[in-house]
């Protein structure tokens, strides 16, 4: 207990000469030492555990296995290029040689061309949304869509991880015309 | 008639017992707290609304770090000792037994083969991300592939059909990490039948009003809704 008993021991010699002591109270009021009891255990609840960092499942399809080619419908593809300062380009169906049918669009915006695509094609088993990653852009630029996909509840996607120089050159040319605008 | 006196009680609380039960407590969290590993190589991951927790127990870990290089870490410490002996005779390293135990008990493997034997010298604290890492920019050099070959050579040999000891690939790679050696550690690990990998994200709330919303609504999911 926080207070000594004091009470009994009172029977000391008092003489004339022996000043008489002023007697202090013992209790300590431990209310402070409470709070800051309580106030570090409700830090370390709230600093501990939080930062689990958690995963996202990768598949990749086999490239040593002649795997079949997959049945596309061009109705149902939405290509995806990324490119650089976080810049996204897409078109659907097949690219045309002048890029005429590529449009430009970013993260935020994204999200509304993926849900239109889904609602436009008549069976949900023919979207097909394609990401071909280019040279300039970022490993957050890889999750951020494949989680939009999984945001938007997209089933179907591949992410290409064979840099053609193609495609490559074609997004460099894109990211070069967006530049363009830019300024 | 007199009523009966209430005797007046003390308003004084002794709040002893309540001090140490909340210091009791105190100690509970202070001494089962783990504190997060001191990592070795600083990288910013990416977030998503992905909530599976990452394997903590039998992954080989690759990092990629802001400046593209690569470098690999396993909890398993008999695998990777086992796999640096298989790429030391193939590759003629001369590494002795003792060295290859210190590099199987180092916090991160990130150097190339030829200088792995001067690296088995280097303290812990000068393993960061100042290290040239694990070559992947070449790829006809591509030794992250090696490495993997060897951990798969490994994993075969322990005959791990146990889908418990199975080991799990994660990939860790910084935010502002480019996509042409994320797109050769990737090419590392499916040259060598390993399709399937995890890659480390912070956790994220899910949009409200999205797709996947509406799905874990139905569900009946708790689901924190975050705005944007």
């Amino acid at each position: 207990m926080a207070e000594m008993d004091t009470s009994s021991k009172d029977t000391g010699k008092k003489g004339p000469g022996v000043k008489k002591g002023k007697k202090m109270s013992t209790r300590v009021d431990l209310t402070p030492m409470v709070d800051l009891g309580f106030l570090l255990i409700t830090f370390f609840m709230f600093t501990t555990t939080m930062s689990q960092p958690t995963s996202m499942n990768l598949k990749m399809p086999d490239d040593n296995k002649d795997t079949k080619e997959q049945n596309v419908k061009q109705s149902g593809a939405l290509t995806i290029w990324l490119g650089a300062k976080d810049r996204l380009y897409y078109y659907e169906g097949e690219l045309k040689p002048d890029l005429s049918n590529v449009q430009v669009s970013n993260y935020k915006d994204i999200r509304k061309v993926i849900l239109e695509k889904k609602a436009a094609v008549a069976n949900p088993d023919d979207v097909f949304m394609i990401v071909m990653p280019g040279n300039q852009s970022t490993y957050k630029n890889i999750i951020d869509i494949l989680d939009e996909f999984s945001i938007d509840v997209v089933e179907r996607y591949a992410l290409v991880n064979k840099v053609d120089t193609a495609y490559s050159a074609d997004i460099d040319k894109m990211d070069a015309i967006a530049d363009q605008a830019g300024q | 008639m007199g009523r009966a006196k209430v005797k007046r009680k003390s308003t004084n609380v002794d709040m002893t017992a309540m001090c140490d039960v909340a210091f009791l407590l105190l100690t509970f969290f202070i001494l089962t707290t783990k504190f997060k590993p001191d990592e070795k190589i600083p990288i910013t991951t990416p977030s998503s609304v992905a909530s599976k927790i990452a394997p903590e127990k039998n992954f080989i870990l690759i990092s990629l770090d802001k400046n593209g290089h690569a470098f690999l870490n396993s909890d398993m410490v008999p695998v990777k000792e086992q796999a640096l002996d298989l790429i030391n005779q193939e590759q003629n390293l001369g590494l002795t037994p003792g060295e290859i135990h210190k590099l199987a008990i180092m916090p991160v493997i990130g150097t190339s083969f030829n200088n792995l034997k001067a690296y088995s010298q280097l303290p812990n604290e000068q393993l960061n991300d100042k290290l040239p890492g694990i070559p992947i920019q070449d790829t006809a050099n591509n030794q992250l592939k090696v490495w993997m070959k060897a951990f798969v050579s490994v994993q075969q040999g322990l005959g791990a059909d146990d889908p418990q000891k199975k080991m799990a690939i994660i990939l860790k790679g910084d935010n502002v990490a480019k996509f042409p050696e994320f797109k050769n550690v990737i090419a590392a690990l499916t040259e060598n039948s390993i399709l399937e990998f995890q890659m480390v994200t912070n956790p994220e709330g899910v949009p409200s009003g999205t797709e996947l919303w509406k799905k874990a609504q139905a569900e009946g999911a708790t689901v924190t809704p975050v705005n944007g």
